[in-house]
């Protein structure tokens, strides 16, 4: 059975270019590119390349992209940077629903002593800046909010954001990690300090990321040891993953267009044929300002893990941010930060495209999710019977 | 992802006994939407007692589904005392395990066909009702927490977590949990240095104003999404009196809503003190 990959902002497919371009230096390019001989030289050259190549996709210099392992580690060593680098700074600023690397990072530190504002959205997933410009305070070190959010695709105004920080003086970092690709920006135009991304959310192998520190920035390491990275991120190179990573931010930059035209007319209709053949379905999310490729949709009456074991039978692979499959027993933190009512956040589904996806597929969940959804709401004991007031989220 | 056995599987995508019974002589309903799944049972009992007929209706993930399928397959044709013989443990065995961390549906199942036989004898609560409640998040009682601990010789706060669902929310209750479960052991619980107080941040008038913005702006209109309202009555001291209106005054689960969203919101963002009453 095909399978039908739907769950892009979990991960995704490595495109075959990066891989191919991969390939000799996991054989006969296997050298160390610290070592001072041609061999390994010639992978420091290539590392080199990777670097430019990341640099252009985010519109700054090479020598502010830092590699690292993935984007949790871009997210912990911007912020631990920026905190150490300020020791009289003991506030933080970020979102009720950024990805857990921010999350659990920022209650980490306030066990530790520090202040947390966590910034709450609105039913439809948006932030109010004038929120974050009450919250700073004197001794605010950092505003961290995320681009774009993972689970609904709403975009941040991070542009907004990080003037309002430079403005006030505070540090700001963003968790780029689900944008590069299929959100142009360039970093010439938007004063972010910090920003992280992810390989494995871009077409790349899992296992390596990039961060972003702008130039005069202070920074401090959270990886010691050797001189890897300028001293910035010590620990051998992974070499191939770079390489792959450089690749694939060359490919995401030539790829933004069509994520926007070909991807969201995938993400559309889908979204728009689901919408109209199951009843009691609504979309989490300001629907105008979106990641293209992304679409969370709320079935009323069901239980999230439950429609994705039944798609899996037909090879369809998405995500829920139902209690059952969130490993904490309580449907997703985001879509509770955004009020969503407890009839819909159970049934929430998040379907991811890429460009690997095809009209075909679209369709083939088009075809088999009503009757999914049908099933599982003859089952349930909970219903809308016609003509009645909504049920209670009780 | 979680491990399923094919009998899970089985139960799951071909459930046995779905739907509801028009003329049951009893039924029994465990959880809620705002747990994430729920369990009607319906039985039709004869005159000897005999259960000839089961059914379901579930709101859960494959587990819960499979565990209510395999419920009433397992207790049709039982006298009511033999179903009530049936355990958690049993439903589990009769689908080939199920992952420790879904143990709490089986427990639903259990907890389900406990409260539709108190529903045909006339009892006025099911046991898993009884007691007071430990875990706000999931409105567990100690009495289901005991209960878990006993039946299922658990040795851990986590498989308390893994059974009941208690602790598995805001975490508040994993000390209450880890007390009930060396009680049970009989281990004598250390002293526990106390607290220093907490400052009085807030004046009388103070906190009053505060609870009543968050019942206005934050609970007030998430409740009316659902065609439901809540009214500030009166705060006494830390008691929050509070009046349901709409969906939510005539809603089985809505001690849940008051105990779980209420209650747990104005703790966090007011007094931890705080208790929420409903004023009928």
């Amino acid at each position: 059975m095909p399978v039908i990959y739907m769950d892009n902002n979990a991960t995704t497919k490595v495109d075959p270019a990066v891989l191919e371009e991969m390939l000799p230096y996991f054989s006969e390019q296997y050298g160390n590119p610290s070592s001072m001989h041609m061999f390994g030289g010639m992978v420091g050259r290539k590392i080199s390349e990777a670097r430019e190549r990341v640099a252009a996709s985010f519109g700054c210099q090479p020598g502010e992209i830092i590699f690292n392992a993935c984007g949790t580690e871009g997210d912990n060593t911007a912020i631990r940077s920026a905190l150490a680098s300020q020791p009289d700074k003991r506030h933080i600023i970020t979102t009720r629903v950024e990805h857990p690397a921010v999350l659990n990072l920022v209650k980490h530190l306030e066990r530790k002593g520090y202040e947390a504002t966590y910034l709450g959205v609105d039913e439809q997933g948006r932030l109010d800046l004038d929120e974050l410009r009450d919250a700073i305070r004197h001794d605010t070190a950092l505003i961290s909010v995320m681009f774009a959010n993972n689970e609904t695709g709403v975009i941040f105004p991070i542009k907004e954001i990080a003037e309002i920080a430079k403005e006030r003086g505070v540090l700001m970092h963003t968790d780029a990690v689900q944008v590069l690709g299929k959100v142009p920006f360039d970093l010439k135009d938007i004063p972010v300090d910090f920003l992280a991304v992810s390989g494995h959310k871009v077409h790349a192998p899992k296992g390596v990321g990039a961060m972003f520190v702008r130039k005069g920035v202070q920074f401090r390491p959270f990886m010691m040891g050797g001189h890897q990275e300028h001293g910035r991120r010590a620990g051998t190179e992974n070499t191939t993953g770079i390489i792959g990573l450089g690749k694939a931010c060359e490919l995401a930059m030539g790829n933004v267009a069509h994520e926007n035209t070909v991807v969201r007319a995938l993400r559309d209709k889908l979204e728009k044929k689901l919408i109209e053949a199951v009843p009691d379905t609504r979309i989490n999310g300001v629907v105008d300002s979106r990641l293209p490729n992304t679409t969370s949709l709320a079935f009323q009456f069901v239980e999230g893990e439950s429609i994705l074991l039944m798609l899996d039978a037909f090879g369809v692979c998405a995500s829920s941010g139902s209690a059952c499959t969130s490993g904490s027993l309580e449907p997703s933190h985001v879509l509770r930060a955004m009020g969503v009512p407890f009839t819909y956040a159970h049934g929430s589904i998040r379907f991811s495209l890429s460009r690997f996806n095809t009209e075909a597929d679209v369709d083939l969940v088009v075809a088999e999710l009503p009757k999914i959804i049908h099933r599982l709401r003859e089952i349930s004991p909970f219903k809308r019977t016609e003509g009645e007031a909504p049920a209670c989220t009780c | 992802m979680w491990e399923y056995t094919d009998k899970v599987r089985e139960h799951f995508i071909n459930p046995k006994n779905v739907g509801e019974i028009a003329d049951a002589s009893c039924v029994g309903e465990v959880g809620s939407l705002a747990c994430g799944d729920a369990l009607k049972l319906y039985l039709k009992v004869d005159e000897n007692d005999r259960i000839v007929d089961a059914k379901f209706q579930t709101f859960g993930c494959a587990s819960a589904i499979a565990s209510s399928s395999a419920l009433t397959e397992m207790i049709k044709g039982k006298t009511v005392d033999e179903a009530m013989d049936v355990s958690n443990q049993d439903i589990a065995e009769f689908l080939g395990g199920l992952p420790k961390e879904k143990m709490h549906c089986s427990v639903m199942g259990k907890e389900a066909l406990e409260a539709a036989v108190a529903n045909l004898r006339g009892l006025p609560m099911a046991p898993h009702e009884e007691g007071e409640i430990v875990c706000e998040c999931f409105g567990v009682t100690d009495t289901t927490i005991r209960k878990a601990i006993a039946e299922n010789n658990l040795k851990t706060v986590e498989e308390i977590t893994d059974f009941t669902k208690a602790g598995g929310g805001c975490g508040k209750c994993l000390d209450k949990l880890a007390d009930l479960l060396a009680e049970s052991k009989g281990v004598l619980k250390p002293l526990q240095p106390v607290a220093p107080a907490r400052p009085a941040g807030l004046t009388n008038l103070q906190r009053m104003k505060l609870i009543s913005k968050i019942i206005d702006e934050e609970i007030s209109p998430s409740l009316q999404k659902d065609g439901g309202n809540i009214e500030l009555v009166d705060v006494d001291g830390k008691t929050v009196l509070v009046q349901l209106r709409g969906a939510c005054s005539s809603c089985k689960s809505s001690q849940l809503t008051l105990k779980q969203f209420v209650e747990k919101r104005l703790r966090d963002a007011v007094d931890p003190d705080l208790v929420v009453e409903e004023v009928r």
